[in-house]
């Protein structure tokens, strides 16, 4: 489910940048990263950006979700290397710990120029 | 009767809706940014080094004649402490690089200031109601609501922090008079230092 959810923001994400892309052909916006477009997505890389790390529980109380779809969003972000778990126990109870890459941050950065630009476009016009 | 075609078309629809989605992606990244980052400008040595002027203090409050004496010692490292605190604060905020009033610093100073005003006040006002044994108590009280209402924007250990010398104060309110300078000395010394050197370690120094 909240695959599907993701495929769906995913999908509606998609819309209004190559709309956006057409309209303005001479100078074509750097594609949108879809990856963090999507909101718990990029709610987690958000979070991380101003953390050195943070652990399953913290992300899961910050982004108001539920343990499955969190760990679905956070896996996706760890395929793309934006982001590193680190699992480990404290005592006898498992702890998973996330930290933010130096390409998701990179990646976060490129996300918010593309908003940037496209506020700035908008605004021009 | 022909059509008036106007020469440069309307813009599309969606352009409103793009700018507004763009406004609130980098809204919803700041709002998360915000609550997810601690403020950590608080600076754990400069707690550390009021702590150790809060110690020195009172052993000379401790050995002065008289009351209105040692309540004049007190004012003074009341006026050096905040000065200490905020040069150590602006010192770790430029090693982090990070704007001393972000978001959760601004919160945290807007929350910390109403009670250390009240604070000022009433000092004037029991000062002036000969009832300067109450001092102690109030400063210890006010400070810790301070640290509390502040630290509810900062690191989980500082609202803790504040509920300690919130009962440091209770205790000073209730004790006798004479042990004002040592209650003082333990809590602005002993607390400080005990919860400065983990937010120094944990929380870039």
């Amino acid at each position: 489910m909240a695959k599907n959810g993701a495929a769906r923001d995913d999908a509606r994400s998609q819309g209004p940048v190559k709309g956006a892309a057409a309209r303005k052909p001479a100078k074509k916006p750097e594609e949108l990263d879809r990856l963090i477009h999507e909101r718990l997505r990029l709610g987690i890389v958000s979070a991380l950006a101003v953390n050195d790390s943070l652990s399953f529980s913290d992300l899961k109380k910050l982004m108001s979700t539920t343990d499955g779809n969190l760990s679905v969003h956070a896996r996706k972000l760890e395929e793309a290397e934006y982001i590193a778990c680190t699992k480990s126990f404290e005592g006898r109870m498992p702890k998973t710990q996330y930290r933010l890459t130096a390409s998701g941050r990179r990646a976060l950065e490129r996300y918010l120029d593309h908003m940037e630009a496209l506020i700035r476009a908008t605004r021009d016009r | 009767m022909t059509s008036v075609r106007p020469l440069r078309p309307p813009p599309p629809k969606d352009l409103p809706s793009l700018h507004g989605r763009a406004m609130d992606n980098l809204a919803f990244i700041r709002n998360t940014m915000e609550a997810a980052g601690s403020f950590t400008a608080v600076s754990g040595w400069g707690m550390v080094a009021i702590g150790i002027l809060a110690v020195i203090v009172a052993v000379i409050a401790s050995q002065v004649p008289s009351e209105a004496a040692a309540l004049n010692v007190w004012l003074a490292a009341a006026i050096l402490s905040p000065l200490m605190m905020i040069w150590a604060m602006v010192q770790k905020a430029r090693a982090a690089k990070m704007p001393l009033l972000s978001g959760p610093g601004r919160k945290f100073v807007l929350s910390f200031s109403p009670p250390m005003f009240v604070g000022a006040v009433l000092t004037i006002v029991l000062y002036r109601a000969g009832f300067a044994v109450a001092i102690p108590g109030v400063w210890l009280l006010l400070y810790g609501t301070a640290v509390v209402a502040g630290g509810a924007f900062s690191v989980k250990i500082v609202p803790v922090m504040g509920l300690c010398f919130m009962a440091a104060g209770c205790i000073a309110l209730f004790s006798p008079a004479a042990w004002n300078d040592w209650i003082l000395g333990a809590a602005f010394g002993g607390l400080h230092i005990a919860f400065g050197i983990p937010i120094a370690r944990s929380h870039g120094g």
